[in-house]
């Protein structure tokens, strides 16, 4: 069977990876490529790059970055950020990236999806949607969870994957940075309610919130930052440890 | 020098850089003259294999294809056009390898595309020397090469076995991406290199 991935998360600003860092020697900001490589020596099934600079210049050094990171990391990789068009996701593409990440574009311009899994396979499409529940409905937002849109998650990620989408990045903008843990059963009616893989993002602050959301709410993968970068759970450790639950996951 | 076979196959980038990594020189080519004469070839591919077929066809490659004596390895899509045909746009193919294309039927353990990390066993070639059964690969298909007498990997995805690598005399394919599957991916690359 396929193996349950774990994936860091690397924000990376005009070609530096942001947030705090604090690993093995690297300082504050980190550079891009050798914290991916440090990942994937570490056992990490797939990296996710996110680009949150804000200005075109910021853009092109990421795409010279994908360019390093795809000469230097063996393992996929996925890029996201700023994708809004064809032409952009086909710059990554050709820079190396293994699959773009859309999200608010997706929301904005639905037909985008299709379009882009059209021309390059819908392996190539994540659609992340960021979502949190106002009254008592699952609803997709943008900008970082403070604009609501009118797309609620299981009718949008069911048209995301109809339009093409090859995977679901779902996280939970009342989970995300809590370190309390993933809403597992939101995610158990979601991966049910799809046939495409499902990755879970924000809210793990322990081994067992992973365990959880691989299981009971049966996510094909969980992506995470701040307790890779900050060391907190080092993932020869988390794997060793889901291994020693039962969990599949390549060792 | 091995020749890499450019036809609009998406990603064939990857491939290059992992050449590249290990210190193996590379020509990207669709030239038949160049193809030929390279000592070893491959033919890597993402997207739908009718859409890869339409692209040899039109660069007049399968003829060279066929001809081709020395060592060749099909990587994923590439793998599925050496095949006898696919139900992807239900299309002949070259028809090197005794398989067929299936469509993977989606089910609660098996999702499609079959994507990411799984374990191959039965491995028996030179190709695979040093790879033990249970290796991890990575893998993203939707769909899968059935198993056949050239079968010289297998591969689970729920309730499905499929051949994870072929071979047919100088002919070798791997349904996985050595290219993206780490130090394992590296060292069925090395083997491939060193035939």
């Amino acid at each position: 069977m396929v193996a349950k991935r774990i994936i860091p998360c690397l924000d990376v600003k005009d070609g530096q990876v942001v947030k705090g860092i604090n690993f093995l020697g690297l300082k504050e900001v980190g550079d891009a490529v050798e914290m991916g490589r440090k990942y994937s020596e570490d056992g990490a099934d797939e990296l996710v790059y996110l680009d949150i600079s804000a200005t075109h210049e910021g853009r092109r050094t990421f795409v010279s970055l994908v360019e390093r990171i795809s000469s230097v990391i063996n393992i996929p990789f996925t890029v996201g950020g700023g994708i809004s068009s064809l032409s952009d996701a086909a710059r990554l593409l050709d820079a190396g990236a293994d699959k773009i990440s859309i999200n608010s574009a997706a929301i904005a311009n639905p037909e985008l999806i299709g379009e882009i899994a059209s021309h390059y396979g819908s392996q190539f499409v994540v659609v992340a949607i960021d979502a949190k529940k106002l009254d008592g409905r699952w609803t997709a937002t943008t900008h970082g969870g403070r604009v609501p849109t009118d797309r609620e998650l299981f009718e949008w990620a069911r048209e995301a994957q109809e339009r093409g989408a090859g995977e679901i990045l779902f996280t939970s903008m009342d989970h995300d940075g809590t370190k309390a843990g993933y809403p597992c059963d939101v995610y158990a009616s979601l991966c049910d309610s799809l046939s495409i893989p499902v990755i879970a993002s924000g809210g793990a602050g322990n081994i067992g919130h992973i365990a959880d959301v691989l299981t009971l709410g049966k996510a094909d993968a969980a992506l995470a930052a701040s307790i890779f970068h900050y060391n907190e759970i080092p993932i020869p450790v988390l794997k060793q440890e889901l291994v020693g639950r039962g969990i599949n996951v390549r060792l | 020098m091995i020749a890499i076979i450019d036809y609009n196959a998406g990603n064939i980038k990857s491939v290059a850089n992992a050449l590249e990594r290990l210190g193996c020189s590379y020509t990207l080519t669709s030239d038949p003259e160049v193809i030929r004469k390279a000592e070893k070839v491959i033919l890597p591919g993402v997207g739908a294999a009718s859409e890869a077929m339409a692209d040899l066809e039109a660069k007049g490659l399968i003829p060279v294809i066929r001809s081709l004596r020395q060592p060749v390895l099909g990587i994923c899509v590439g793998l599925q056009v050496l095949c006898r045909d696919s139900e992807e746009g239900d299309v002949r193919c070259i028809g090197i390898f005794d398989s067929h294309v299936r469509r993977f039927q989606p089910s609660a353990e098996a999702k499609v595309p079959h994507m990411g990390w799984n374990a191959i066993g039965n491995c028996d070639s030179k190709l695979l020397k040093g790879i033990d059964g249970g290796s991890f690969v990575y893998f993203v298909h939707s769909y899968y090469p059935t198993l056949c007498p050239d079968t010289i990997a297998t591969c689970r995805h729920g309730r499905e076995m499929f051949s994870a690598a072929l071979k047919y005399e100088n002919f070798y394919g791997t349904q996985f991406h050595p290219e993206k599957s780490g130090s394992i991916g590296e060292h069925i690359l090395r083997n491939f290199i060193s035939l």
